[in-house]
């Protein structure tokens, strides 16, 4: 018996979330995110049999992701020609000279921030898994769809003070999830 | 009208808070319990950080009929 099983029928709610925001800060577009998760988990599907148990079903779905961009990227890339660096002067004058002169200010931080949100936007994706997949969604409905509490009671039939039990022990475990790397 | 109000009510006044779901009275009074309780302003401060992480960190969700659309293709290449 492998240690790991692929459940293709729990996919889109338990992985399609995290794949998307993997997605979007790569390709930065959300059509293609969403071609991308559809052709990987169509992938996936078809080579299931190939599965061998050995890694937990995100990471090899994620491997499977990783490959779909790279092809997104080639196609895009031989459809305009081979890429060609160009390096515009400003001036005539300044060409012929170093660039090094031309390397990024390493005052700027914009770059290392983005990747810094970047990976907590995955944290926070992948400690969601610590909720029940229904207290899951109605997290995620509330805070980062901003949906009105009353449209998520009439949506999963429940009371406004059921929604904050489940607001209210959510964010605890999301806190404690993200305690140790991102809250201090 | 009474101004003290217990932990748990003023834990829920926080996470309301964290969604502008609060009225002006009820912050009134998260405010004046958190003079006086330490653990409640601990609960505060850790829940009005990680509303800034969700903030800062621009996570989004697939949409929902995306979603649907995605499931109905997989229980129908399932299904072949």
């Amino acid at each position: 018996m492998p240690e790991h099983q692929l459940d293709p029928t729990k996919w889109v709610d338990a992985y399609s979330d995290y794949l998307y925001n993997y997605t979007i800060v790569k390709v930065n577009d959300h059509e293609v995110a969403q071609d991308l998760i559809s052709e990987t988990f169509l992938a996936g599907l078809k080579s299931a049999q190939n599965f061998k148990g050995e890694a937990a079903e995100r990471t090899w779905l994620i491997a499977i992701l990783k490959r779909k961009i790279i092809d997104h990227y080639r196609k895009k890339n031989s459809k305009k020609g081979q890429a060609e660096v160009h390096i515009n002067y400003n001036d005539e004058d300044a060409e012929g000279e170093w660039l090094e002169e031309r390397v990024s200010d390493p005052y700027d931080r914009t770059a290392e921030d983005t990747m810094e949100n970047e990976e907590l936007g995955l944290a926070i994706m992948k400690c969601m898994d610590t909720l029940s997949e229904k207290h899951a969604s109605i997290f995620k409905m509330k805070t980062i769809d901003n949906f009105d509490t009353e449209a998520i009671c009439n949506e999963f039939e429940i009371t406004p003070s059921n929604l904050w039990v489940i607001i209210h022990r959510a964010r605890t475990a999301m806190a404690k999830c993200l305690e140790n790397s991102w809250l201090k | 009208m009474k101004f003290f109000i217990p932990c748990n009510e003023a834990n829920h006044t926080c996470d309301k808070n964290q969604y502008k779901d609060a009225s002006f009275m009820e912050l009134v009074k998260l405010n004046i319990h958190l003079i006086y309780c330490r653990a409640c302003r601990k609960y505060t401060a850790r829940n009005t950080k990680l509303t800034k992480l969700f903030r800062r960190s621009n996570v989004t969700t697939m949409p929902l009929d995306q979603k649907m659309a995605l499931k109905e293709r997989l229980r129908q290449e399932m299904s072949k």
